[in-house]
């Protein structure tokens, strides 16, 4: 069964105890993977989530990480990261290699879904990005920890310099869509939708 | 709200400064504006009001930030509130010469758009006496050199929200070893994906974790430096 968001938001995802290899996850990657090890057949992946709110302070996410790792590494086979850098300026990727467990390559999911070298070849920095889990927890992710419920005066402090919205949809999905554009209305920037599906989080995992 | 009941211009000055800490505190930007003009109506200079209404008071706010009391959202209202007062005293510090402390080029680095913590470390150097030249966002090498070199500044720093940016802040460095002025200036980095291992690694002065970190550095290099030109 598929948690609901605000469940992987604040506590994540429990290892269901089968399959010979765990995959640790951030909490909004859990509907993707599932759906991928589903649509593949990938019995031998097991999955747990670090609630995906850690990404408000990413200097926590390494720590949380290596916990994952020392409390499970005796239970399986191997272990797999699946975080990019995730704003941990290379910190999260130098302990992996210490750990000796590999992770996903790339600075951020938005990147590995579109593709981390499309992304990189775009050199598009003044865009603002929502996946799938980010439009449904927009609100949780954005719009409250910024403030901006409370204190909509402080939008153009934080969104000033983007100039637009991109939606990278991992399903096609019209209702999500609408949403994610009444997100871009909200900040005041202009919207574009680009279908990335799960690109370089699907390959990654064909591999393990 | 309890404050509303405050008659700012009753307070005695001591009672309207530490008034004026929980207004900033709480973002109180008209109320800043207020306290400020009465402070200077009733002849305070403007480089105390400055230092002991202001900057004493975005001090108290930025030890809650660091201890997670508060967060970015108040951070932001209180540095709108400092602004605002800042505004008002900025053209009579230059009248009155308050004490220049040093001189800071700062800017975000090339490919990055975030400037929030590069804003609030500008505006608190700003009142602790540096002067800065804020060259914004997206600055690629030539433009910090010119600007080092133009304004000849002591003190070099670069903001970074990315990790696919922050390596930048070494092209930069490497850039003013190749020209040989590395040495001329004092260079400190900071944002959220840093750390001092990056710093030291690239070859910056210091890695600045906020604002409050990055004036006392800035001041503690300055120190230093003048007591080896003594």
């Amino acid at each position: 069964m598929i948690p609901a968001d605000g469940e992987l938001t604040e506590a994540g995802l429990a290892a269901e105890g089968r399959g010979r290899i765990l995959l640790i996850a951030c909490g909004a990657l859990a509907r993707e993977i599932l759906d991928l090890r589903a649509a593949n057949g990938w019995t031998h992946l097991d999955l747990t989530c670090l609630p995906a709110k850690l990404h408000l302070y990413p200097d926590r996410i390494t720590e949380a990480v290596t916990e994952a790792v020392a409390k499970h590494r005796a239970d399986y086979d191997g272990i797999f990261v699946v975080y990019a850098d995730c704003g941990t300026g290379g910190l999260l990727e130098q302990r992996c290699r210490e750990l000796g467990v590999e992770m996903v390559a790339g600075p951020h999911c938005y990147s590995f879904f579109e593709g981390n070298d499309t992304f990189a070849g775009r050199e598009e920095f003044t865009a603002f990005y929502l996946t799938d889990f980010l439009v449904r927890q927009f609100d949780a992710f954005v719009w409250k920890p910024m403030g901006l419920d409370r204190h909509p005066e402080l939008r153009d402090m934080y969104f000033g310099n983007y100039e637009k919205l991109v939606y990278q949809a991992q399903t096609d999905d019209p209702a999500l869509d609408t949403r994610a554009r009444d997100c871009a209305a909200r900040l005041g920037l202009a919207y574009e939708r680009r279908l990335t599906g799960y690109g370089d989080l699907a390959t990654t995992l064909a591999r393990l | 709200m309890a404050d509303d009941d405050i008659i700012l211009s009753e307070l005695d000055d001591e009672e309207l400064v530490l008034q004026m800490h929980d207004d900033l505190y709480d973002g109180l930007k008209e109320e800043i504006e207020e306290g400020v003009r009465i402070l200077l109506d009733r002849g305070w200079a403007p480089y105390d009001v400055l230092t002991k209404a202001l900057v004493a008071g975005m001090t108290i706010v930025g030890a809650d930030f660091r201890d997670g009391i508060l967060f970015v959202p108040e951070v932001l209202l209180a540095a709108n509130a400092m602004k605002a007062g800042m505004a008002i005293l900025k053209p009579l510090l230059a009248e009155t010469g308050a004490p220049k402390v040093g001189k800071m080029v700062i800017g975000t680095v090339k490919g990055d758009i975030h400037d929030i913590g590069k804003n609030l470390v500008g505006m608190m150097m700003e009142g602790a006496g540096f002067e800065v030249v804020d060259l914004g966002i997206n600055n690629p090498v030539e433009k910090y050199i010119e600007a080092l070199e133009r304004e000849e500044a002591d003190i070099l720093g670069m903001s970074a929200l990315l990790t696919t940016t922050m390596p930048y802040m070494k092209v930069v460095i490497d850039t003013m070893k190749e020209k040989g002025m590395r040495d001329d200036f004092i260079v400190l980095v900071g944002g959220a994906p840093l750390n001092e291992e990056f710093g030291r690694a690239i070859g910056a002065d210091a890695y600045c974790r906020d604002a409050a970190v990055a004036v006392q550095t800035a001041k503690d290099f300055m120190a230093r430096k003048h007591n080896s030109l003594a």
